[in-house]
């Protein structure tokens, strides 16, 4: 269909392409605060740190065009949805390289030390925390619900291995008190990379309703309309 | 947001013409019942079936010449008044055909009234535009007449601005108070049911705002039906919406669903921009 407001085309298409910019920083993020710890490597902990500010930028633009679309705009259906999902995506994205961030400050502190264990399952879930960024954008450019599904069902084996490195973790921490520090820091490594997933999670979500106007989070609590009450 | 007593719920298997599911108005005001309406040789509704519900808003969008204002004017009777308008299927109105030979056509309009794009009113005093229905209905008394103007006129929003001066010409207020005029007057005789076509086109965004205002008011009361070509103005006050082209009814269903996630390509292009 030719459309009538080519002016309105795009700005949408501005908007979608500043996100994925976005989504490409989040990604390059992951990657490096991977390389930071793995490769114990502060200055590309340092790196990722001052590269947030590109981030933030980025997601202080996305909201103001969202704003103005919506306000000099006002679009309706797919157009709103678009627009809406957009504006809660970008928080995730945003929240997504914080973890990044939150990830090279553990890597630099663990740097000081010894290093504990070799790694291997960190690596794992931060290639599948990736994975899952790249896949949610990718299902959010291409408006496609199927390959958001797709994304959604790997968290589960992130949370799995998040589980995994806990309890191993425990166990070094029962045997070596003095690993204490260490080990608790690695921990919060794999959470951090476990919430990754789960943002993915929350951004293919959006791109299921985006795509279908199908609300598929909370399934328990389905169908809530404004005027629930919550009781 | 409908209430407990227009419950929605997804149609019946049996129910929906071809397309998208049709909401269940469990009481509806007008039942409209596979209607078609031809012009002479062109036909400018095809078999159009939609339930009205009571004292909502319903809109009726779509691009000029999808057949929107010919299905309002149905509601009244007022295409009688074309010649060569032939029309197969029905409509009901709280349970009784309104095409039956034996029905009044004045009475159904009195019931079901009328407010058009442009605003007509009689060239008359204020008192005289809104006491004129009630009148030929039969109210004689100055106290009774007095009594349905003032209530008209409050109800229409116009009260305050006009209660010093309603002697002088109605043609002297401006295009939004005309308007109002114009919906008092509807008011006068009671109706159940008001259509309006297009009522804010000619209005600039204040007098606008204060009809949509007065529409909003007024559906505790009344059943309203608007044609709109402004898209906002739908999606701000209605309740229902109903999205027709080129004659037939592609869509239909709660407002707020409509706009943002309606389940037909045809709509999502027109509301979107992408045709019209």
């Amino acid at each position: 269909m030719e459309p009538l407001h080519r002016h309105f085309e795009q700005e949408i298409e501005t908007l979608r392409e500043t996100i994925l910019r976005l989504g490409g920083l989040v990604e390059e993020a992951i990657g490096r605060a991977l390389i930071a710890l793995v490769q114990r490597d502060d200055a590309v902990a340092r790196a990722v740190v001052e590269a947030d500010n590109a981030v933030d930028r980025l997601e202080l633009q996305i909201d103001g065009h969202c704003m103005e679309i919506l306000a000099l705009h006002q679009p309706f259906a797919r157009d709103l949805r678009f627009v809406t999902t957009a504006m809660k995506i970008t928080t995730d994205l945003e929240r997504i390289a914080d973890l990044a961030v939150n990830m090279c400050e553990r890597a630099t502190e663990l740097n000081r030390e010894p290093q504990l264990k070799p790694f291997i399952d960190i690596p794992l879930m931060g290639q599948r925390a990736q994975e899952m960024v790249r896949g949610a954008l990718n299902a959010f450019v291409r408006q496609d619900a199927l390959a958001a599904r797709q994304v959604i069902a790997m968290d589960d084996e992130l949370d799995a291995r998040m589980e995994q490195i806990f309890r191993e973790l425990v166990s070094y921490m029962l045997e070596r008190p003095d690993s204490i520090t260490r080990a608790l820091r690695l921990t919060f490594v794999a959470k951090y990379l476990e919430r990754m997933g789960d943002q993915a999670t929350n951004i293919c979500e959006q791109v299921v309703y985006m795509v279908e106007g199908q609300v598929i989070k909370h399934p328990g609590v389905a169908g809530v309309r404004r005027d629930d009450d919550g009781a | 947001m409908p209430d407990s007593d227009v419950e929605t719920q997804p149609a019946p298997a049996v129910a929906p013409p071809p397309g998208a599911p049709h909401p269940v108005i469990v009481h509806p005001v007008l039942r409209v019942d596979h209607l078609s309406l031809w012009y002479g040789t062109a036909q400018a509704l095809h078999d159009i079936s939609l339930d009205i519900p009571d004292k909502r808003i319903t809109a009726f969008i779509g691009p000029s010449g999808c057949g929107k204002s010919t299905l309002l004017r149905c509601f009244n009777r007022l295409n009688d008044l074309i010649d060569s308008v032939r029309i197969e299927g029905g409509i009901e109105f709280e349970g009784a055909s309104i095409q039956a030979p034996e029905v009044d056509t004045n009475h159904l309009r009195r019931r079901i009234g009328m407010v058009f794009q442009k605003s007509n009113p009689f060239p008359k005093s204020i008192f005289e535009n809104v006491a004129y229905g009630p009148r030929v209905h039969g109210m004689r008394r100055r106290r009774d007449l007095d009594d349905t103007v003032e209530r008209s006129l409050r109800s229409a929003a116009l009260w305050d601005e006009v209660k010093d001066r309603l002697e002088d010409s109605a043609l002297g207020l401006s295009g939004g108070q005309q308007q109002r005029l114009c919906i008092a007057r509807a008011l006068a005789v009671e109706p159940e049911v008001i259509l309006l076509d297009e009522p804010c086109s000619a209005l600039d965004p204040v007098a606008t705002a204060r009809i949509e205002e007065l529409m909003v008011e007024l559906k505790d009361r009344y059943t309203l039906i608007i044609v709109t070509h402004n898209m906002q103005q739908a999606s701000r006050v209605s309740d229902f919406t109903a999205f027709l082209y080129l004659g037939r009814l592609v869509e239909y269903g709660e407002t707020q669903r409509i706009f943002i996630n309606p389940h037909m390509k045809q709509t999502e292009d027109y509301i979107t921009g992408r045709f019209g």
